[in-house]
């Protein structure tokens, strides 16, 4: 039971069949099939897109992070490179401008030590200056009273007043 | 791991429906015992199970005894009007209302009207719209996939976007391939949205017929995609949308083509019309001449045991078969993609925009 005997012969039944077939078949595909499916795979590949992209900014934004906090670091440690050398500096200028400053501190006592001791050997020597003439006038007043009596004794005399003296002094 | 199961399992799955073919072949020689005494009439065998049919034959049984599901016949006949009935009353040769099926001539294998009193010898061909075996597998394959997409769609319409999964994973890179690999290419980014229903419907049309075809049993198994009608159809509906969609552009060049000098436009324009038939005249010829020959070659080489009546072929037929299972299975999607292919192709010269 062939039905069409020749094989290059299309049977007309088969082809209102294949045309009813096909037009329903496209038509109910097309209307409930196709636009949920194409819809979803775009929907699906418009994510991934943008998963993509969000990944990739999310990377260079790392990146630029990294690159971010690099410098910072960097700022950071020149910052710190010059605080302790500032810190080097003014402290090397302090211990200076205090040595200086001693330096001519001292001087200043020394020299005011030296006009003291200047005006104390000034004063001292005013002072035996006037204890020497004291003596002399006392000498001489002595000298002048022993006069009157004999030599001998007067000797004796004036070597006892100069041992008083000599007391007195000390 | 999964990968070796699942070739396992087609490969065990290949051999179950090869053991069936033959089982079911195997009982075929005494069904048309016309060529000889035992000679195995190979011609007949292959092209009985390559035309249409109005019963669907699943096999005869050593007693002679034919296991077959009649299909209706639909007639209407210039002098009788409409008749719907079981092809069962004119399986083998019987009459029924005037209706019989040719045995020979160049009616054989239609069906006849005998009819007294009208003109010629009284033999009448009423058209002929029955639900023949090529109509059954067609909707068989129709309703599968029918079901398949909108399970699909539904899947889609309850889960939104997510990974695919289940069909989803099978279904979807064929329409993402149909799409980006065929559609796109062709007809353009933007217009492709209007010419891809269609294409994807013929595509999964295709297809689907192709793969149902190799299946050798009922439901399945019929030379749809291989009968001409059918690719006349298949081949007409993208002549139509070609030509409803060509633009001003497509059509200026076919009536006058750019730099042809005028006393050479008639013929140009012949030209063109032959062009504009045979595209989708080697669409059908294309998908027919490649179907039908990977069902020859297979049923030859099943042949080949019952030709040569011997069980020392049967492992070499067996080898040969089944490479030529696989071959065909790669022809299937091909052929379905070619198809696709080209129809998206005549489209997009059609819709062209020319700057």
């Amino acid at each position: 039971m062939v039905a069409g005997n020749s094989l290059a012969t299309p049977a007309l039944g088969l082809i209102v069949w294949t045309t009813v077939i096909f037009l329903i078949f496209l038509f109910i595909l097309r209307k409930y099939a196709w636009p949920p499916i194409l819809n979803a795979i775009h929907a699906r590949n418009e994510r991934i897109r943008s998963s993509l992209l969000a990944a990739e900014k999310a990377r260079e934004e790392m990146i630029r992070l990294q690159a971010d906090n690099e410098a910072i670091l960097r700022e950071a440690r020149e910052e710190r490179d010059k605080i302790v050398r500032e810190a080097r500096e003014s402290g090397d200028k302090i211990i200076a401008i205090s040595r200086e400053k001693a330096g001519q501190e001292a001087s200043v006592i020394v020299a005011k030590a030296r006009l003291a001791i200047e005006r104390e050997k000034e004063a001292a020597m005013m002072e035996i200056r006037k204890q020497v003439a004291d003596i002399s006038v006392d000498i001489a007043s002595l000298i002048l009273r022993e006069r009157l009596t004999p030599s001998r004794e007067q000797e004796k005399l004036i070597e006892n007043y100069l041992k008083e003296i000599d007391k007195g002094m000390n | 791991m999964a990968d070796i199961l699942l070739k396992g399992r087609i490969i065990y799955m290949v051999l179950i429906l090869l053991a069936v073919t033959i089982c079911a072949y195997s009982r075929h020689p005494e069904n048309d015992n016309t060529a000889g005494e035992d000679e195995f009439p190979v011609t007949e065998f292959i092209l009985d199970h390559i035309g249409d049919s109005h019963e669907w034959h699943i096999l005869t049984t050593p007693g002679g005894h034919h296991v077959s599901v009649y299909l209706p016949v639909i007639l209407y006949s210039r002098h009788t009007g409409f008749h719907l009935f079981s092809s069962r009353h004119i399986s083998h040769g019987h009459h029924y209302k005037g209706f019989s099926v040719s045995a020979e001539g160049p009616d054989k294998g239609r069906i006849v009207e005998h009819t007294e009193g009208y003109s010629g010898n009284g033999v009448y061909r009423p058209l002929d719209f029955s639900i023949t075996k090529i109509v059954a597998a067609m909707l068989v394959s129709v309703i599968v996939a029918m079901v398949l997409f909108l399970a699909l769609a539904r899947s889609y319409l309850r889960t939104g976007v997510s990974e695919p999964r289940g069909i989803q994973g099978f279904l979807e890179p064929l329409v993402l391939f149909v799409k980006e690999d065929i559609v796109i290419p062709n007809v353009g980014e933007h217009k492709a949205e209007k010419f891809l229903p269609y294409l994807l419907t013929v595509f999964f049309f295709i297809l689907i017929n192709n793969l149902f075809g190799l299946i050798p049993f009922i439901p399945f198994g019929a030379n749809v995609t291989g009968n001409i009608a059918v690719t006349f159809v298949l081949a007409f509906f993208t002549f139509i949308v070609t030509q409803i969609s060509g633009n001003r552009n497509y059509w200026r060049h076919i009536f006058a083509t750019p730099g042809v000098p005028v006393w050479l436009l008639p013929v140009m324009m012949v030209v063109e019309f032959i062009g504009i038939i045979a595209k989708p005249f080697a669409l059908m010829v294309r998908l027919f001449a490649n179907i039908t020959a990977g069902h020859i070659i297979i049923l030859g080489l099943v042949s080949v045991i019952f030709i040569f009546k011997t069980l020392w072929v049967l492992p070499g037929a067996v080898v040969f078969v089944l490479f030529m299972y696989f071959l065909e299975l790669l022809v299937a999607f091909l052929q379905a993609y070619v198809f696709t292919l080209l129809s998206a192709l005549f489209i997009g010269i059609a819709v062209e925009e020319h700057h």
